[in-house]
C-alpha cells in the first residue's frame, strides 16, 4: 500500500531579514485509502508543507525526511517526484501563455506514463473527465490557466489529478474561491479519485466546508509550522464552531 | 535621382543607426570591401512570374551605405510578380543560399492590384550577404512575405527590406531570424495610398556570441493607414545580443492613423543582452491610436515549476515555455502550414542551442 511519510521536517526560507524557519518539525504519515485534512490559520505554514512535498526550489529543508514507499522524495527533482506519484493541486495555478491545455495535458501524461497515450483512448478519456467536471470541450484549446476564472483553474487542477492518476494527491486550498456548485463539482472529482483505491489525499484547507463533501479520515490542526492537534473528522466540527481562536490564544499565553 | 553609396559615409559606430552594431564583424560590408563572393537564388515552380530582370528601370532607394553598395553592385534583380487578381494559392518559395565570400543580391516583389499571395524567402549557407528586398503591394492586394534567416553560424547578413503599401492593400511580413553570426535587417514601410495596412511580425532566437538586429521604420504619409509591429526574441548564452528599434513617424496629413509596436525579449541565461528602443513621432493629433510596448524579462520560475510538477522534465518544460512565448506572434501569421514551419525552425534552433528537446507528445 502507498505510504507518504514525513518525519521531523524542518524548512526554512531566505528572506530579506535573513533565514526564517517556516516548518518546525512536522510528522505526518499518509497511507493509500486515507484522506488527511490539514487545517490552520493563514500563515501557519500549511501551504509551505504542500510546496515542499512537491519540491519547490524556494524552500530549504534543513532537517527531516519525506519518503514515498520508502524512497527518499527529497533527493528527487520536481518532475521526478511527480513521476514517482506525487501530485500538487495548487492554490494559485500558474498561467503558461501560448501552451494549450490539450498540449499540456498530453505532454504531462506522456512524461508521467513514460510513453505517449494512445490517441483515440486519450481523447475519449479527456473528454469524459472534462464532462464530469462540467468543463466545456473548448477548454482544451485555451492556454493553460490564461484568463481562467477561479473556478475554472480549480477544475483544471482536478482534471489533471484525475488524468495523471498519482498515488498521493496534495490539494492546497482547492476549495478557496469556489461557489457551492463548483465546490460540489470539485469534491465529486476528489471522491472519484479516492474511489479508485490506494490513493492518499492530503487536503489543505482554511475552512471546513469542503469537508462536508470530502469526508476526511484524519484532521490535523496546523499552527506556527507544526501540527498541534490531530483527531478524527469530529475535530473539524470543533474547529467549525470555535475557529482557530484557542490555538492563537494558547500561543499568545505561552509567549 | 539615384543615390550612390558615396553619399553615405563609412559608419564609425557613433551614428544612431550603427551604435549597436559590431562594425568590426561586418567584413568591410559597411566600408569598401569588394563583392567577390557568391549567393545563389533559386525558386520552386510557381504560377506566379519569377524572373531575372535588369536593374535598369527598377526604382529603389537605399537607406544606408550597405544597402546602397549592394544596389550599386547588383546587375540584375530577381523579380516576383503576383498577377493581378490572383486569388491566393500555393506560396512562392525562394531560396537564398550563401556560397561564401562577400556577396550582394536584390529581390523585388510586385503584388499587382487585387492579388493575393504568400512569398517565402529562406536564407541559408555561409559568407557575408548584403541583400535588399523591395516590395510593392498594389491597390487592394494582400501579400504576406516570410523571411527566414537560417544561416550557418559564421554567416553575416545585412539587409534592407522596403515595402510600399498601396491603397486599401494589406501587407504582412514575418521575419524569422535564427542563424548567423551577425544579422542586421532594416525594414522600412511607407504607404502610396490611403487605407493601407502593414503588419510586421518577428521571431528571433539569439545564441552565444550572436548579434541580431532588427530596425523598423514605418512612415505614415497617407490617411487611415495602419501599422502594427510585434517582435519577440529569446536570448541565450554569453554575448548573445539583440537589438530592436521600432520607429514610427506620423506625418501631418496622415490623419486616422492606427499604429502599435511591441517588442518582448526573453532572457534565458546570464550574459545575454537585449536592447529595445521604441520611438513614436506624431505630427498630427488626429489619429485613431498610437502606442508601443517594450519589455525584457527572464524565465518565469513559477511556470517552469508548474510544468515540472506535472512530471514534465526541465528541458521539455523550457521548450514549452519558449514556444508559448512566441505563440501569439506566430499565430498572427495566419497560415497553419507557415506557422508549423516557423515553429519547426524555432524548435530545431532551441535544440541546437541545447535549450530543450521535444517530447514525442508535443505537436504544434
Amino acid at each position: 500500500m502507498t505510504e507518504l511519510d514525513i518525519r521531523d521536517l524542518r524548512v526554512s526560507i531566505d528572506t530579506d531579514g535573513g533565514e526564517r524557519e517556516i516548518l518546525r518539525g512536522v510528522n505526518l504519515t499518509i497511507k493509500g485509502n486515507e484522506t488527511h485534512a490539514v487545517m490552520g490559520p493563514n500563515g501557519s505554514g500549511k501551504s509551505t508543507l504542500a510546496y515542499v512535498i512537491a519540491g519547490h526550489p524556494k524552500y530549504r529543508v534543513t532537517s527531516g525526511s519525506i519518503t514515498l514507499d520508502g524512497a527518499d522524495l527529497l533527493a528527487l527533482s520536481v518532475d521526478a517526484r511527480a513521476r514517482a506519484g506525487v501530485f500538487l493541486a495548487m492554490q494559485y495555478p500558474v498561467e503558461v501563455p501560448g501552451v494549450s491545455v490539450s498540449n499540456f495535458l498530453r505532454t504531462s501524461v506522456t512524461a508521467i506514463r513514460g510513453e505517449a497515450p494512445k490517441l483515440r483512448t486519450w481523447t475519449k478519456d479527456v473528454k469524459e473527465a472534462m464532462n464530469e467536471l462540467s468543463m466545456d470541450p473548448s477548454f482544451a484549446e485555451r492556454n493553460v490557466n490564461e484568463g481562467f476564472s477561479g473556478g475554472e483553474k480549480k477544475r483544471h487542477e482536478i482534471l489533471q489529478m484525475e488524468l495523471l492518476n498519482p498515488a498521493i494527491a496534495v490539494l492546497d486550498e482547492t476549495d478557496s474561491g469556489l461557489d457551492v456548485d463548483a465546490l460540489k463539482v470539485v469534491s465529486d472529482g476528489v471522491n472519484r479519485f479516492r474511489a479508485r483505491g490506494d490513493k492518499g489525499v492530503l487536503l489543505i484547507t482554511h475552512y471546513t466546508r469542503i469537508l462536508k463533501y470530502v469526508r476526511p479520515d484524519f484532521v490535523h490542526v496546523f499552527f506556527d509550522g507544526e501540527i498541534v492537534e490531530s483527531g478524527g473528522p469530529e475535530l473539524a466540527d470543533v474547529l467549525e464552531s470555535e475557529g482557530y481562536e484557542r490555538y492563537v490564544n494558547k500561543a499568545a499565553n505561552l509567549s | 535621382m539615384t543615390i550612390t553609396h558615396t553619399e553615405f559615409a563609412v559608419p564609425t559606430g557613433r551614428e544612431e543607426p550603427w551604435r549597436f552594431t559590431p562594425l568590426a564583424r561586418l567584413r568591410g560590408l559597411e566600408g569598401d570591401s569588394e563583392f567577390t563572393g557568391q549567393v545563389g537564388i533559386d525558386w520552386d515552380p510557381t504560377d506566379c512570374r519569377v524572373e531575372r530582370v535588369s536593374c535598369d528601370g527598377v526604382r529603389y532607394e537605399p537607406v544606408d551605405r550597405v544597402s546602397s553598395r549592394a544596389w550599386a553592385d547588383v546587375s540584375e534583380v530577381v523579380q516576383v510578380t503576383i498577377p493581378r487578381e490572383r486569388a491566393g494559392g500555393p506560396s512562392v518559395n525562394l531560396r537564398v543560399k550563401g556560397l561564401g565570400g562577400v556577396a550582394s543580391g536584390h529581390i523585388r516583389i510586385v503584388a499587382e492590384p487585387f492579388s493575393s499571395a504568400t512569398v517565402v524567402l529562406t536564407h541559408t549557407g555561409a559568407g557575408a550577404f548584403a541583400g535588399n528586398v523591395d516590395v510593392e503591394v498594389g491597390d487592394g492586394a494582400s501579400l504576406t512575405v516570410v523571411s527566414q534567416q537560417l544561416w550557418d553560424a559564421d554567416a553575416l547578413h545585412l539587409g534592407h527590406h522596403h515595402v510600399s503599401v498601396g491603397r486599401d492593400a494589406r501587407y504582412r511580413s514575418a521575419v524569422v531570424t535564427l542563424g548567423g553570426d551577425v544579422v542586421r535587417l532594416v525594414s522600412t514601410v511607407d504607404y502610396s495610398g490611403p487605407g493601407g495596412d502593414a503588419e510586421m511580425l518577428g521571431v528571433f532566437l539569439v545564441g552565444p556570441g550572436q548579434h541580431v538586429e532588427h530596425r523598423l521604420l514605418a512612415t505614415h504619409t497617407q490617411p487611415h493607414c495602419r501599422s502594427y509591429v510585434a517582435y519577440k526574441g529569446a536570448l541565450d548564452g554569453e554575448g548573445a545580443h539583440s537589438v530592436w528599434i521600432g520607429d514610427v513617424i506620423v506625418r501631418p496629413n496622415a490623419i486616422g492613423t492606427d499604429t502599435y509596436e511591441l517588442n518582448r525579449n526573453l532572457i534565458l541565461s546570464e550574459g545575454a543582452r537585449a536592447d529595445s528602443v521604441p520611438n513614436l513621432e506624431l505630427e498630427t493629433g488626429e489619429i485613431t491610436g498610437a502606442g508601443h510596448a517594450s519589455a525584457t524579462g527572464r524565465f518565469d520560475d513559477d511556470q517552469l515549476f508548474y510544468l515540472q510538477s506535472r512530471g514534465i522534465p526541465m528541458d521539455v518544460a523550457r521548450i514549452l515555455v519558449v514556444r508559448g512565448f512566441f505563440a501569439d506572434v506566430v499565430q498572427r501569421v495566419g497560415d497553419p502550414d507557415l506557422e508549423a514551419a516557423v515553429l519547426f525552425s524555432v524548435d530545431a534552433r532551441l535544440e541546437s542551442l541545447g535549450l530543450g528537446r521535444l517530447g514525442e507528445a508535443i505537436e504544434s
